[in-house]
């Protein structure tokens, strides 16, 4: 039975081995625009060959933090390492980092060619070299047809592979992503997420995007930061952000959840008891991250698609159980996502998966259905 | 009603174009007129044109003319690109409306103020009045148009163009000659096109700062004309309307040409999706 799971897949994860040491280092980041602080007191370690992900809504400072790193600003207080080397004075065109702009930034006055070729032109490569690397970065990114082209006679996506070749042609140490894909269609966005993933695997170079889109932060990256007014929120992978969110931000930022308050009774071994007043039911859960004391306010958090929802009473003395009666139905084609209003009004949300084709569903609206969950599907969040 | 508009519309450009360009019409269509007498119709003729050519006075003062206008409006190109570059790129120092209220007041000045200011400047520092002086009043007085004209340019320039040819490692002086100057061209030369027509028909500024031997086409044409219009003065007017004309047009249709170009460009981006 062993053979057939394969071979597991060594993981990928410098930032648990103590003796390695970060290759991007921010140090206490300070960056303020006059009255404006963009980034604050910030410290964060990337590792290399990492593919990192800063994720945040606009005005949280990843833009800005990017930026720092480029050399288009400088920090106000604190200092940037990279390779262990600091970099404050180091003009944008002596860093070892380059970078794709969020509008691509193709020079249009010169060809695909011509613009792959600008960086290495400035590193004065010999010309047989350079156009060596050209047409290296032009089969990459699928583009040997258009070499000859100028920026405007590309599509969307043609564009972003140009940009994309550009920043790579030098072979930085980091390249910088800016919202690298949001000019894209869905379609065309995952497909070069999966691409960019492909890209930073054969390259072995470490990857810093900036991205507001947190599907396309947890497809492509190893890590990812959540960002909010210059601080930030959480680190960790993927999976770590989804289900252990440290906190009602990021749980609320990164996915879909169901936040339920109430006042907590009991605390016994990590397993909280929180009676909710405003649903009338008692729910225990695991605590999430700080110290959860007994009469603290807080809120048990859960996201829709570990909530199951049925028709049939559960057995008497199960814990965890909230009713209620269906409210809306949105039909995804994939799921179906339940709108279920409880009994003090307020609405928690149930996704099922559709997994049969029949057209009519067994739930319908205002059927009295009743929620629940495993005891470790939901997490405790403080206010 | 809509008739009766259109009746009237076309009655107010017919006006106004005529209040525009009938005095223009009449000194052109003398220009080409056999009899000596301005106001008399005597048949057609390009005598005047042919004696023009041997007058060398004329032949001398539209010589300076084109070299003041050459000279001026490259300098003025050069100090008015400086200008808005620093007027468009550095938007944070202090005092930065004033200077760029600075830069356009000469535009509404008075030219007799201008060049009553400048002949002060002149006399003041001992600086020969001629060719030279010409070429400075000149310079500072086309600088400002040709600030606007850059600056309307770099105003839609992406900015990331040119930390991208940073990113890539170009010093800020090369990515200027390298990225911001081709793509900021079309303005420039739009810039110098306007400044040499500007200069070239310049008279007040010039005549308050020129000297012996530095008599401009316009200062030689108003002596002319105080000792009586001649036919031959209508010639030289009509060269000088086609030169400015020619200058003019091919200016708004280089700035207009970027414009249609970067519309262009935003279609097929558009499209593109």
């Amino acid at each position: 039975m062993i053979e057939a799971v394969g071979p597991i897949k060594r993981k990928f994860a410098p930032w648990d081995d103590p003796t390695l040491k970060p290759f991007i280092r921010f140090e206490n980041v300070t960056k303020r625009f006059g009255d404006f602080t963009a980034v604050d007191n910030l410290t964060l370690d990337i590792y290399e060959r990492e593919f990192f992900a800063l994720l945040g809504p606009s005005g949280c400072g990843k833009t800005t933090l990017m930026r720092m790193l480029a050399g288009f600003e400088q920090p106000t207080e604190g200092r940037i390492l990279l390779d262990g080397k600091d970099l404050s004075g180091i003009p944008p065109y002596k860093r070892p980092v380059n970078m794709m702009f969020q509008s691509y930034a193709l020079f249009p006055h010169m060809t695909v060619e011509g613009n792959i070729a600008f960086g290495l032109k400035q590193e004065g490569m010999d010309t047989s070299n350079i156009s060596t690397r050209v047409a290296e970065m032009l089969e990459l990114v699928k583009l040997e047809k258009f070499a000859k082209r100028k920026p405007h006679q590309l599509s969307g996506g043609q564009r972003q592979r140009v940009a994309l070749a550009r920043s790579l042609a030098k072979r930085p140490k980091v390249l910088l992503l800016d919202e690298p894909l949001g000019a894209l269609d869905k379609k065309l966005r995952e497909e070069t997420q999966f691409e960019l993933m492909d890209i930073q695997m054969e390259l072995g170079m470490t990857f810093l995007i900036v991205t507001h889109d947190q599907e396309e932060a947890m497809t492509v990256s190893d890590r990812i930061a959540v960002m909010n007014h210059g601080v930030i929120a959480q680190i960790g992978t993927a999976s770590e952000i989804y289900e252990q969110p440290a906190s009602r931000y990021v749980a609320d930022f990164v996915g879909d959840i169901n936040l339920i308050d109430g006042t907590v009774t009991a605390v016994d071994d990590g397993n909280v008891t929180l009676h909710c007043a405003g649903v009338d039911a008692t729910i225990v859960a695991e605590a999430g991250p700080g110290e959860v004391t007994v009469g603290a306010e807080a809120g048990f958090a859960i996201r829709p698609e570990k909530v199951q929802i049925s028709l049939e009473a559960p057995p008497v003395g199960t814990p965890n159980v909230l009713s209620g009666e269906v409210w809306d139905i949105g039909y995804l084609g994939d799921i179906s996502v339940y709108r279920v209003r409880l009994a003090g009004g307020s609405i928690v949300k149930a996704t099922v998966a559709n997994l049969t084709r029949i057209v009519e569903r067994p739930i319908t609206w205002e059927d009295k259905v009743y929620l629940t969950w495993p005891a470790d599907a939901g997490v405790i969040l403080l206010k | 009603m809509n008739k009766s508009t259109s009746w009237f519309n076309i009655t107010s450009l017919v006006f106004g174009f005529a209040f525009l360009y009938v005095p223009i019409l009449i000194l052109v269509v003398y220009s080409f007129n056999a009899s000596k007498l301005v106001t008399v119709w005597g048949g057609f003729s390009t005598q005047w044109y042919v004696e023009l050519v041997h007058d060398q006075a004329i032949i001398d003062a539209a010589w300076v003319t084109i070299r003041v206008g050459i000279i001026s409006a490259s300098f003025a190109t050069v100090l008015g690109t400086m200008a808005a570059l620093v007027l468009d790129r550095y938007r944070k120092f202090h005092g930065r409306a004033l200077f760029s209220g600075m830069v356009y007041a000469p535009l509404v000045m008075p030219e007799v103020i201008t060049g009553l200011s400048l002949l002060l400047l002149f006399v003041a520092i001992g600086f020969d009045r001629g060719f030279w002086a010409v070429v400075i009043a000149h310079t500072t007085l086309t600088m400002c148009f040709v600030a606007v004209v850059v600056q309307s340019r770099l105003v839609t320039l992406d900015r990331s163009l040119e930390e991208a040819a940073l990113d890539l490692g170009c010093p800020p002086v090369k990515t200027f000659f390298l990225i911001t100057l081709p793509l900021i061209l079309p303005g420039v030369v739009a810039g110098w096109m306007l400044a040499f027509t500007l200069s070239l028909d310049d008279l007040v500024i010039a005549s308050f700062n020129t000297g012996p031997g530095a008599t401009t086409l316009p200062i030689k044409i108003y002596s002319m004309v105080r000792l009586g219009v001649t036919p031959e003065i209508n010639a030289i007017s009509t060269i000088l309307i086609s030169v400015i004309a020619v200058g003019v047009i091919a200016a708004s249709v280089l700035s207009h040409r970027s414009q249609v170009e970067k519309e262009k460009a935003e279609r097929a981006v558009f499209l593109a999706g």
